[in-house]
This record gives structure tokens, C-alpha cells and sequence, in this order.
């Protein structure tokens, strides 16, 4: 078997875009793979770049593994660069002297920003904006500097603007031009995006030509414009562009495009047909694509073509956009300069709404050209399938900005009418088809889709288009979306929340007999029983709800598999004084129960028959413990590291805060179990993105994140505010969690929630933090209510002669099961296999 | 037909099939207010374990075998009662398997079974007996 020799030069985020793809060939073990990047390490997220500001890691942002590079055989080499291309020997050598010979060699040296040649512009706190090193000296500069100065307004500098900003200092953009974003916004929408930035506190100056940064008098430097003006600042970040890295290219003679940029073909290839460009230092058809998702489409059209596909062309690409500025939405379809020849122009300016739309429509009036969207991008999607696809306009076209009031008929487009083609997620390349057909094959729901397609996992900018694709192909496959709870109530859970929440309806049986068929069964008794206990909160085992009980619930204990059961007291925080240790160990070993750490820092004592639990649990209440709740769908523990109080590098007492968590809403129940963790620094030894609820401690306050999990898919939780004091942690977790409990499905996790919730934690955002559908109030009486009603479940039964009649095998005799019988194991107990 | 009658049907047709003469003799084996309403408890019987079930909405008490046949532990009197379309069920509290209280089979798995015993109710006494099937 021949191998050939692949050298990729790069690696950011296209670079590793293509190795990845080239792995995922069948013939991948023909290549062998060599990567060679400038960076101290592989690739990471550059389009998430400025989270690096709001507490993500390094780690969190890397999307290459060395490891993984490692398993596959793939040859990378960091901090070293490529500097000259000997094509007639097809070899590379690197300025550290290496040398490498290649059969094709890949270029992916992406760009790099123009800093504008102005007198100063070398000093100590002239920074720029693409790596982590980068992010890093700004970071550091920032701590030393009290106001800063972006020049450019495009899109990177806004997103290095609101870094600025959240780095606590005076912020000020210097343009150029005369507008914000002039590539992707017209005048109007560039007047009100400068409104909007100007509003929340980032001075914006247009019309401004820098010709020197000199000394200045009250801040560090002062930049001198070419109307006489001048602005001082301490520290300035140039953010006017990126340029193509070409060096390389022109160095071995291979043709480059007038402005910069390799030249390529529909296949990538440069003028030497084994040297393919890829990214942004490549230019197609006079065009350099400055967006992650054409160099993504670039890296596939070149695996194809260096593995004999001739039909992955690449072949330009939508550079229609929708993002957040500094909070504002944003959105660009198209042509939004109008252009094109004959184009005609819509726009809508709402001043009152602060919304500003405008349309690029055809001189024949059917065809959209483009669009700008500011301030509310709710029709983006709508608006760039119309694009995209070329479809017919609904007539009158100004519908779509302003809804005609004698019309009923909503404007959006069919999703019925978008041809199959139709690409949906340009992130992933995720065309409608691919959507049905993994509806097809069965995945029903968003969470499905997003892990089977990888459709909306990107920015997410298409996650109501998804959804929309979703809901289409199921009513046309003749599945009713139903969500009815099971054959007894013809409700959602989410309705079955809303009728006991309101009609204050309090039994299981009153339920069914108002709104319910049947009896009921073992899906619909735990989850009223759930909602009922969520909302009310009354003991569990009282007569009227303790027949609807899951398994574990029904005797507070965790069955193991041959009916005996666990105990987990609840140890807040996982912190526990040693004498409370002995309790546990005595009351193990009396007992012969099999001791194991959990992973949310508590002990389980296994192998407890019904009968032994209340006298267990007498001992243990009797020393102060309280039950865990390890057998509900409830919040159970909340792990934390040891925070200020030990560790050198604690920037909070995350201990504390940790222990306050966990007492605030200890056996809070809810649709799925919530476990939680506090980190006392970004080190996050506590493990709190991996938790339904986690909080990390910075300098500036709590980071909250909502929606992570471990279990069979796991995800990572996503960042929902930071920089909290603990008041406002406590009320947005009280809103969180209030919110789930309402809305949720039955046994549906906060990362299936999150990722099912239309508009996702955007949304999620708008309904906590600005109480979009002012229900904040509500939803924090609803936890004050439920809350207040704690008790521990262990405690009230053990007060009840009556309930205690309950905890023995036989009713009628004081024998206990024969069944129950163990072998040991490393000296501790285990159930013996049963011949049965 | 609603769920009462459809009961009473089958108890009708199971009734038919016993023997009259049946020579087991009825056992009191606990008080009725020994069984929560909805819910289920286990009794020691002739050296077998079984469940015991209080259905309110046709207030009768329905006894079957205590050993889940498919989780292999004695935990039937755990589960949760309901109903699946027509028929009374127990789920079982291992891997929640539906047996049908008067059949005794497995709605999941048809063909496995839970032994079925009569029971009679009077006044506060719960009386149960093997019964032929």
C-alpha cells in the first residue's frame, strides 16, 4: 500500500478543519499526515475567541487534541515556521532548520491583521486582536490602563470593542469610513448599530484618520486624526482588517491575486497542481472569504480532490451573516449595498422599536438580493432562504418589512417551498435534506438532530430553521407531534405544570378525575408526583401521594438490583467533620454495608434490607445528618472545591457558597435530577460545567453556567452570565431552575431542555435576566414557596409509627427476605449471583 | 365498556375456570388498612412471598407473586399499580415490566408470568387462597 506524504501548513481552525475531514476518509491510513504551525499550540476556536475574556479557558476553546493528533499518527510541530517551498523537490523547510518532503502540500496560513501604517503605531500598548497570545497582552495592558481605543468598526473590532468594554475600561472605536460594518451594513443600518453601541456606553468616532500616536498629556498616548483632532488613550488595538498570508506562495512563484491572497480553483489548487490554499489566505474568483464556514467548505472541496472526488467543488459561498455586537443583533444578507444593477430598496426604520430593516430586491421585484437587519434579526432566516435558493418574493416584497394589516397570512416562507438543496446550517454544511433524512431515520427531536447532523451546534443562527425542518417532516411522515404526557392525560407535562400551578390542585386523584382517563401509571404518577411536589412541596409518603412514587422515591432509598437498598446522607458541599465520618463508618459497619465515595462527594452505604432503613436512619438523623435525596429527581448535591479558605490560588470561598447552594434548594424536585459544583477560580477543580447548574468564582464575581451534564451524552454547560454578586447568583439560579421545572419535559435533562428551547440560552437570557415574559417575580416566589416547605423526608417518617409500617418485607411477619444473600469482595459485601 | 366493567368481565371469565369445589381453604393474612390505597405491601404465605395490591376505583385487593421473573428480586409489592388500556398492571420497580394483576403475564413479554392468587375482602380482613390456574 503506497502512503502519500500530506504537509499542511497552519493550523487554525482550517487547517485542522481539513486533517479532521482527510481522518474521516475511508483510506485514511494511506496518508501521512504532517502540520506545522507558528502557534505554541493546535487549533482553537477563533470565532469564539473573545469568551477567553468572559471565563472560558484555553482548553475550552481548543478544538485540536494532541492527543487525539497522536493516535491518528499525525506529525505536528508547534512554534516553528514554514519559510520557503522548494516545489521542483516538493520539500518544506522551517525556520528551525527542519525539513520535510510533501506529495501534496496544503496551505492554510490563514491572515493576519492589517495594522494601518501610522507614526507610533509600534508601541508597548499598540495591540492587535487574533490569538490568545494576543488576547493575552490585551489583558494584560488592560490591567494597567484605564481607557482604550479600538481602530475599525467592522465586526472584529466591535467584538474587540466589547472585550474592552467588559475588561472595565472607557471604550472608544476610531473608523475610518463613515459608518460602522460598511461591508456588511448599509448607512442606515450602520446610524442605528452606532445608536445602539453608543447607548450602552462605547464612544464611536467616524469619519477619523490617524496620522500619528505621540505622548499624550492625561492618558498614556494621544492619536492625532487628520481633521486636527486627537483622542488620548492608554492603549489602542488595531482591529482595521486582515490581510492574506502569502509570503509563502509568492516566495515559490505561485501566482497571487491582485490584492493579496493565493489564487486557487474550484478545487483549491494553486497555479502548482500539488499545492492546494485553504482559508483565508486563499483567493477564489478575485474573492478572499474572511468567515470560518467558507474555509470550511474550502477543506472539504480539497479532501475530495486530493482523494479523486471531482464533484466537491468549492464554489463560492453565502457570506450572509448573523451575529450579536456588544449585544445588538446584527444581521447581512447578500447584496445589502444594492449593488446590483436596477436593484431596488426597501427599508423600515422604527425608531420607537430601535429596529432598522431594509431589502435588496430585484428590478423585476421577485427576487431578494439582500437584506440588513439591526436591532431584531427574527427574519434572518426566512430572509436568507429566499436568498440562497432564489425563490419568488411574496407580492407586494414590503410585506415582509411591514406585515399588511388586511392579511392574515403569515409571510414567512414554506419551509414546504425550500428546495431540498437547500443549505440550512452553513456552519456544517447541513442541507434540508440531510435534516430529513435523519428524521427519517428516526431522530424526532432537536437534541437528536443537533448529535446526529451537527445541524445548529455552530452559532445556532439556524436553530428555528432546524426546527422548522424538524416539525415539516414529521407532520408529512404522518407523526403527530405528540407530546401528550401518556394514554391518561391528554396533556404536555408543561400544561399538566400550568393546571396544577393555577388551579392550585393538590392530589394525584383530583387530577385525574378533572382532567385524566384511567388510572393512571408508572409514567404519569412520578410526574405529577414530581410537579406536585415541586410546586407544594408536602411529604412525599403522605396516603394520598405516596401509591404514586417511583421506585426509589416510594421508600427514600436507592434500590440496587436484588431489592436491597443505598443510603446517602447529604454531606453540603462534601465538606464533613470527622466525628461525622465515625457516625457514618459505625452505622456501616453495624449494619455490614458495602461503602463507596460517590462522585458528588458524599458516601453510599449499599446492601440495607427494607426493614434496616428507618433504624439506619435514626442513627444517622440522630448525629445531625439529613437525607440526600440520592433517590429523587431532585437537587442532589453540590460539589465544590475548598476555594480562599485553603488554596493559593482561590479567588472566592467557593466552599461557602457551595454549602449555601446546596442547603437553599436541597430536595428540590424537578422533571430530571440536578446536580451542581462551585469553582473557587477558573481552574475549576470542582468540575462545574460538567453540572445542570455550575458556578465559577472569577475576580470580578461568580460565573454562572446552566445546561451541562455528564451521563450517556455529555455536554458541557454554557456560560449564562458572569460577574455576579451572590444575591444576583442566587435569583438567577432561583429563576433557572423555577423556569425548567415549568417548562421541561418528563425526565428531560437541562442540557436536553436548553438545546431543545427555542432561541437557546439567548433566550433563556431574555427570560431571566430581562424578564421578557415578566415572570421573574413569579418564578422566585414559586422557589421561596417550595423551599420553604423542606423538610427531610428521613426525619417526618421516622416521627410516624404509621408511615414506619411500611419499611418491612412482610407486613405480616418479622422474617426479611431470603434472597438477600452476599459473597464478599475486597472485604466488603456484593450481591451473589442468584440461580434461580 | 369503562375499566369497571371490562374487570369485572375477566374476573367473570377467570371465576369460570376455577374449580367450585376448590379444597384450598381461605387464609387471613392481614387487616385491609394494612394495604395503602393505590399502593402495595408484601405477605408471607405459605412460604412464599406475595403482593398485595388495594385498588380503590374497583376497591377490591389483587394478589400476585412478589418475585419480578425478569429483574430476578422479590420486589413486586414496590411497583407502581395503573392501568394499559383495558387491563389493571403492576410496573415493576427493577425495569418497570407491566404485569397484568388478574392474568399475572407480562405485557412486555408475553408468556412470562406471575403467579396469581384469590383473594376476598371482609370487612377489615384480607383473606387469600392458591387458586388453580
Amino acid at each position: 500500500m503506497s502512503t502519500h506524504k500530506l504537509v499542511v501548513v497552519g493550523n487554525g481552525m482550517v487547517g485542522h478543519e481539513f486533517i479532521k475531514q482527510m481522518l474521516d476518509q475511508p483510506n485514511a491510513e494511506q496518508f501521512m499526515i504532517t502540520t506545522v504551525t507558528c502557534e505554541p499550540r493546535l487549533a482553537y476556536d477563533r470565532v469564539q475567541l473573545s469568551s477567553f475574556f468572559s471565563g472560558n479557558t484555553v482548553k475550552q476553546l481548543m478544538l485540536a487534541d494532541e492527543n487525539k493528533y497522536k493516535e491518528n499518527d499525525i506529525d505536528f510541530i508547534l512554534n516553528d515556521k514554514v519559510c520557503f517551498i522548494d516545489r521542483p523537490n516538493k520539500k518544506i523547510y522551517t525556520t528551525s532548520g527542519l525539513c520535510k518532503s510533501y506529495d501534496k502540500l496544503i496551505l492554510a496560513t490563514g491572515s493576519y491583521p492589517f495594522v494601518p501604517p501610522i507614526v507610533g503605531n509600534d508601541q508597548p500598548h499598540c495591540l492587535i486582536y487574533r490569538t490568545i497570545e494576543d488576547l493575552e497582552r490585551i489583558k494584560t495592558s488592560a490591567d494597567i490602563s484605564k481607557i482604550g481605543v479600538v481602530v475599525g468598526g467592522g465586526l472584529l473590532g466591535l467584538e474587540a470593542a466589547n472585550a474592552l468594554r467588559n475588561l472595565g475600561l472607557e471604550t472608544h472605536v476610531v473608523e475610518f469610513a463613515q459608518q460602522l460594518m460598511a461591508i456588511q451594513l448599509d448607512q442606515g443600518g450602520g446610524a442605528l448599530l452606532k445608536r445602539k453601541i453608543e447607548a450602552l456606553g462605547v464612544q464611536v468616532h467616524i469619519n477619523k484618520s490617524t496620522q500619528l500616536i505621540t505622548t499624550g498629556e492625561q492618558a498614556r498616548y494621544r492619536m492625532e486624526f487628520a481633521d486636527d483632532s486627537y483622542l488620548e488613550t492608554d492603549m489602542i488595538v488595531f482591529s482595521a482588517g486582515i490581510r492574506p498570508y502569502d509570503e509563502l506562495a509568492k516566495g515559490c512563484g505561485l501566482t497571487v491575486g491582485e490584492r493579496g491572497g493565493i489564487m486557487i480553483n474550484d478545487y483549491c489548487q494553486t497555479g502548482d497542481p500539488d499545492i492546494y490554499a485553504i482559508g483565508e489566505c486563499a483567493v477564489w474568483n478575485k474573492q478572499i472569504f474572511g468567515l470560518v464556514a467558507p474555509g470550511y467548505q474550502m477543506a472539504r472541496a480539497a479532501v475530495a480532490h486530493i482523494n479523486g472526488d471531482n464533484n466537491k467543488r468549492f464554489t463560492g459561498a453565502d457570506l450572509s451573516t448573523k451575529l450579536k455586537l456588544l449585544g445588538v443583533e446584527v444581521g447581512s444578507i447578500g447584496d445589502a449595498h444594492g449593488c446590483t444593477p436596477g436593484a431596488q430598496c426597501y427599508s423600515f426604520n422604527d425608531e420607537a422599536e430601535q429596529t432598522y430593516k431594509r431589502l435588496v430586491v430585484s428590478s423585476c421585484g421577485k427576487k431578494l438580493l439582500g437584506a440588513v437587519l439591526v436591532g431584531d434579526t427574527v427574519d434572518y432566516g426566512n430572509l436568507q432562504q429566499l436568498y440562497i435558493n432564489g425563490m419568488d418574493l411574496p407580492q407586494p416584497p414590503e410585506q415582509l418589512l411591514i406585515p399588511l394589516l388586511d392579511d392574515a397570512s403569515p409571510t414567512t416562507v414554506g419551509i414546504e417551498g425550500v428546495p431540498k438543496t437547500a443549505p440550512i446550517c452553513t456552519c456544517y454544511s447541513v442541507s434540508k435534506g440531510d435534516i430529513q433524512q435523519a428524521v427519517q431515520q428516526g431522530c424526532c427531536d432537536m437534541a437528536a438532530i443537533k448529535s446526529s447532523t451537527s445541524a445548529s451546534t455552530g452559532c445556532g443562527g439556524c436553530s428555528a430553521l432546524v426546527k422548522q425542518v424538524l416539525d415539516n417532516e414529521l407532520t408529512k411522515q404522518g407523526v403527530e407531534v405528540n407530546n401528550n404526557l401518556c394514554e391518561h392525560f391528554s396533556y404536555a407535562r408543561q400544561e399538566l405544570v400550568d393546571i396544577i400551578r393555577i388551579q392550585k390542585i393538590k392530589t394525584f386523584s383530583h387530577l385525574l378525575s378533572k382532567y385524566g382517563t384511567g388510572l393512571g401509571c408508572d409514567i404519569c404518577k412520578p410526574a405529577v408526583a414530581s410537579i406536585l411536589s415541586s410546586y407544594w412541596n408536602e411529604f412525599i409518603l403522605k396516603n394520598e401521594h405516596v401509591g404514586l412514587q417511583d421506585t426509589n422515591d416510594a421508600f427514600l432509598a436507592n434500590l440496587q438490583k436484588n431489592g436491597s437498598y443505598s443510603v446517602v446522607p447529604r454531606i453540603p458541599g462534601g465538606e464533613i467533620t470527622p466525628d461525622k465520618l465515625m457516625v457514618i463508618a459505625k452505622v456501616a459497619k453495624q449494619f455490614n454495608l458495602y461503602t463507596k465515595i460517590t462522585g458528588g462527594q458524599r458516601i453510599d452505604l449499599f446492601g440495607a434490607a427494607l426493614h434496616q432503613l428507618p433504624d439506619i436512619w435514626r442513627q444517622l438523623v440522630g448525629a445531625g445528618f439529613e437525607t440526600g435525596h440520592a433517590y429523587g429527581k431532585a437537587m442532589r448535591t453540590v460539589k465544590s472545591c475548598v476555594g480562599t479558605s485553603w488554596c493559593r490560588y482561590g479567588v472566592q470561598d467557593s466552599t461557602s457558597m457551595a454549602i449555601a447552594i446546596e442547603s437553599r434548594y436541597k430536595g428540590l424536585r424537578s422533571p430530571h435530577k440536578i446536580k451542581m459544583a462551585v469553582s473557587g477560580c477558573t481552574r475549576e477543580c470542582a468540575e462545574a460545567q460538567s453540572k445542570d447548574i455550575g458556578v465559577i468564582a472569577t475576580e470580578n464575581g461568580w460565573s454562572l453556567y446552566v445546561g451541562g451534564n455528564g451521563g450517556m451524552r455529555p455536554r458541557h454547560a454554557s456560560l449564562f452570565a458572569t460577574d455576579l454578586n451572590d444575591k444576583t447568583l442566587i435569583s438567577y439560579i432561583d429563576r433557572i431552575l423555577m423556569f425548567y421545572i415549568r417548562t421541561a419535559e418528563r425526565l428531560q435533562r437541562t442540557s436536553i431542555w436548553l438545546e431543545n428551547m427555542e432561541g437557546g440560552i439567548d433566550y433563556l437570557r431574555s427570560v431571566v435576566i430581562d424578564d421578557k415574559l415578566g415572570i421573574c417575580e413569579a418564578l422566585e416566589k414559586e422557589m421561596v414557596n417550595s423551599i420553604g416547605n423542606y423538610q427531610c423526608e428521613w426525619r417526618t417518617t421516622l416521627e410516624s409509627p404509621e408511615k414506619l409500617k411500611r419499611f418491612k418485607h412482610f407486613i405480616n411477619s418479622d422474617q426479611s427476605d431470603s434472597h438477600l444473600i452476599y459473597t464478599t469482595e475486597r472485604g466488603q459485601i456484593k450481591p451473589a449471583v442468584m440461580e434461580t | 365498556m369503562n375499566l369497571e366493567q371490562t374487570t369485572h368481565l375477566i374476573e367473570l371469565k377467570v371465576a369460570s375456570i376455577l374449580l367450585e369445589d376448590d379444597q384450598q381453604a381461605w387464609e387471613k393474612v392481614c387487616d385491609l388498612s394494612d394495604i395503602p390505597p393505590d399502593s402495595g405491601i408484601c405477605i408471607f404465605y405459605q412460604n412464599q412471598q406475595i403482593a398485595l395490591f388495594n385498588i380503590s376505583v374497583v376497591n377490591k385487593v389483587y394478589a400476585v407473586s412478589n418475585y419480578d421473573p425478569i429483574g430476578k428480586a422479590n420486589v413486586m409489592s414496590r411497583g407502581i399499580i395503573g392501568s394499559v388500556g383495558e387491563s389493571l398492571v403492576v410496573a415493576s420497580p427493577l425495569f418497570k415490566h407491566h404485569f397484568n394483576l388478574i392474568t399475572g403475564e407480562c405485557i412486555e413479554e408475553p408468556g412470562v408470568y406471575l403467579k396469581t392468587y384469590d383473594v376476598r375482602t371482609t370487612k377489615n380482613k384480607v383473606e387469600i387462597r392458591e387458586n388453580n390456574k
